[in-house]
């Protein structure tokens, strides 16, 4: 009996947090759907609905990579690049093949998500080697590259194939074809394929891919990792094969995530994707709190949506953000605060169990 | 006593050097199924070493390890697991950030059976296996005494109840040889006495050799079939307790002329 209880409780916990961040996504869909319906969102924030739903997918990724396996990565935005250019190509490709917008979506989305997995699972190799600091130093100029090379790439399409060209444009395109990606350019005549919709299933998704990884035997691994790689090893755990399962499934995460993001533009510069978008996403999940999605889902939302909320201020916004950024993590990680906040906390039980005598 | 069975590890001429230092050199000793096994020396004598070697933290420089028949000579550290070599350490490494029942759940890994496509898809698969971990998790809990603290987070256990995790998971991994590096080190004479019969437990109930290194002679004198004494990581002698007790070179060792 008493063993039952036990398993019940530890499910309970389990799903206790899981279901929080799913009831959050829901329900913030419901409210923001009926809002559309009547009309009462501006413009400016429905047209932010996408992009937020792309950081939180992305930022649910590097907090897998932060907050589970423990590695510091900062180059997340190099792999919504890959995705989101990937995603591009295969969306202008499959223009006329695949004349559903949905459809066409979703296979642009995996592919993104699958590239930038690949090039997550090469890039894991040299970098793995590396701990601490120099990981993340690595991660850096790793999501530098990605985001060059993409800048250099031209990719056409005509009724012969692709075309693709690095550094100078010299595709020639046959008749009827189009450049899908130009340099410098980015990604132009992209057709605005992505919705809010769209994003919130991709949300939930992630939710999901993450905290069944998390509560399978490779997430206790990953954890394991992250807390002891020495005794990890002693009790048999393969360590880098597990950093590299973190890591990847991380990529890919941020792969899904260009992909929507790209597609919800016409056309997009490489360079969007850059180490500040890297850093921005790391500000997202510590914020929001290692290993806490919930809290990862709130903190992207509210600081994706605070600059374009402080427009008003005109030159002041940036240091409105900014001192809105230094509070919340003074706030955050205060002792003093929290100490008060558990104060309460035992006085209102206190309370309760008095008022219950 | 039991030098008819064939020995579970039998270690031959066993050396490592780092550099010009010759940290341990020459060893040999056997250790057979079932054996409760000592390995005692003055600090710095390289008995840790000599487990870091067993676990293939450490490669030696000569000398061979067998493990049942098996030559270790080319398993990793995550291989020397797989074959059968499970260890604590002398300064405890739990996975402190994870639940009690997790931390024994890890020492499982191998044993659970699905794939990481089998969990994100959450096949039925998933659900027994996780079932049959949880189990026999709570099965070693309870052996130990540390059932009732399976959801706190192993870091907030009190220190005893972290050696004893530690134990668990080792043992979790279904080890032929489990090694204990200073189990009784910081415990009072009373946990030690707790500690000392837990050993006893351990190797009747899962049959298998303990090799340990203790400073505690109590400890030592009062469980190990037979004792090795390291100094210098040179074998200074090798018997029954009483005999080391009685060895004059080993009291020269230990307490100086």
């Amino acid at each position: 009996m008493k063993k039952n209880n036990f398993f019940t409780n530890m499910f309970s916990r389990q799903m206790r947090g899981r279901t929080t961040s799913f009831l959050i996504v829901i329900i913030a869909y419901a409210v923001l759907q009926t809002m559309i319906g009547t009309g009462s969102l501006t413009r400016l924030f429905t047209s932010l609905l996408v992009p937020i739903c792309a950081y939180i997918v992305a930022a649910i990724g590097l907090n897998m990579n932060v907050g589970f396996s423990g590695e510091l990565n900062l180059g997340q935005a190099g792999f919504m690049a890959v995705g989101g250019f990937t995603a591009a190509i295969v969306s202008g490709m499959l223009a006329t093949a695949v004349p559903n917008e949905i459809l066409r979506l979703f296979i642009a989305i995996i592919c993104g998500s699958a590239m930038s997995a690949l090039f997550g699972l090469l890039i894991s190799i040299p970098v793995l080697k590396l701990q601490g600091d120099y990981l993340a130093i690595v991660t850096l100029a790793f999501g530098q590259i990605l985001m060059s090379v993409v800048t250099n790439l031209y990719v056409g399409v005509d009724a012969a194939g692709l075309h693709f060209s690095f550094v100078t444009n010299n595709i020639t395109l046959g008749e009827g074809g189009t450049m899908l990606i130009s340099g410098p350019m980015g990604a132009t005549g992209i057709s605005k394929i992505s919705t809010f919709t769209a994003g919130i299933v991709l949300i939930l998704v992630s939710l999901l891919i993450v905290y069944h990884l998390i509560y399978s035997k490779e997430g206790r691994a990953i954890q394991a990792c992250r807390d002891n790689r020495i005794a990890a090893e002693t009790v048999g755990i393969n360590v880098s094969r597990t950093k590299t399962l973190a890591f990847v499934v991380s990529a890919c995460l941020a792969g899904a995530a260009g992909a929507l993001y790209v597609l919800n533009y016409t056309s997009v510069v490489a360079t969007k994707f850059d180490f500040n978008t890297s850093i921005l996403i790391l500000v997202y999940v510590v914020l929001g709190g290692l290993g806490n999605m919930t809290g990862t889902i709130v903190a992207t939302t509210l600081l994706v949506a605070l600059p374009e909320m402080l427009r008003f201020l005109s030159t002041y916004r940036m240091l409105i953000y900014a001192i809105v950024l230094i509070v919340m993590m003074l706030v955050t990680n205060n002792e003093k605060l929290k100490t008060m906040l558990q104060k309460m906390k035992n006085k209102s039980n206190k309370n309760k169990e008095e008022t219950a005598e | 006593m039991t030098e008819t069975k064939t020995p579970v590890l039998e270690i031959k001429d066993l050396g490592i050097d780092f550099g010009g230092l010759t940290a341990v050199n020459d060893l040999n000793m056997q250790v057979y199924p079932g054996e409760i096994y000592g390995l005692i020396g003055p600090n710095g004598a390289g008995k840790t070493t000599v487990f870091n070697m067993l676990t293939k933290v450490y490669q030696p420089t000569r000398g061979t390890i067998t493990l049942d028949g098996q030559d270790m000579a080319k398993l990793n550290p995550v291989e020397a697991n797989k074959a059968g070599v499970a260890r604590t350490f002398q300064n405890i490494r739990l996975f402190s950030n994870m639940t009690v029942l997790d931390n024994v759940k890890i020492g499982l890994h191998n044993s659970v059976n699905y794939s990481t496509m089998t969990a994100i898809l959450r096949l039925p698969k998933y659900r027994t296996e996780e079932r049959k971990a949880d189990e026999e998790a709570m099965e070693l809990l309870k052996l130990f005494g540390l059932d009732d603290k399976a959801a706190m987070s192993a870091g907030n256990l009190p220190y005893g109840a972290q050696r004893r995790l530690e134990i668990a998971r080792a043992l979790a991994t279904h080890p032929k040889l489990l090694l204990l590096d200073e189990p009784a080190a910081g415990m009072n004479p009373q946990e030690t006495q707790e500690l000392m019969d837990m050993i006893r437990t351990v190797r009747d109930h899962f049959k298998i050799a303990i090799l340990l290194i203790e400073h505690d002679m109590k400890l030592v004198m009062g469980i190990c079939d037979r004792i090795t004494v390291l100094n210098y990581g040179m074998l200074l002698a090798q018997g029954v307790p009483a005999e080391i007790k009685a060895n004059p070179e080993v009291i020269k060792a230990y307490i100086g002329e």
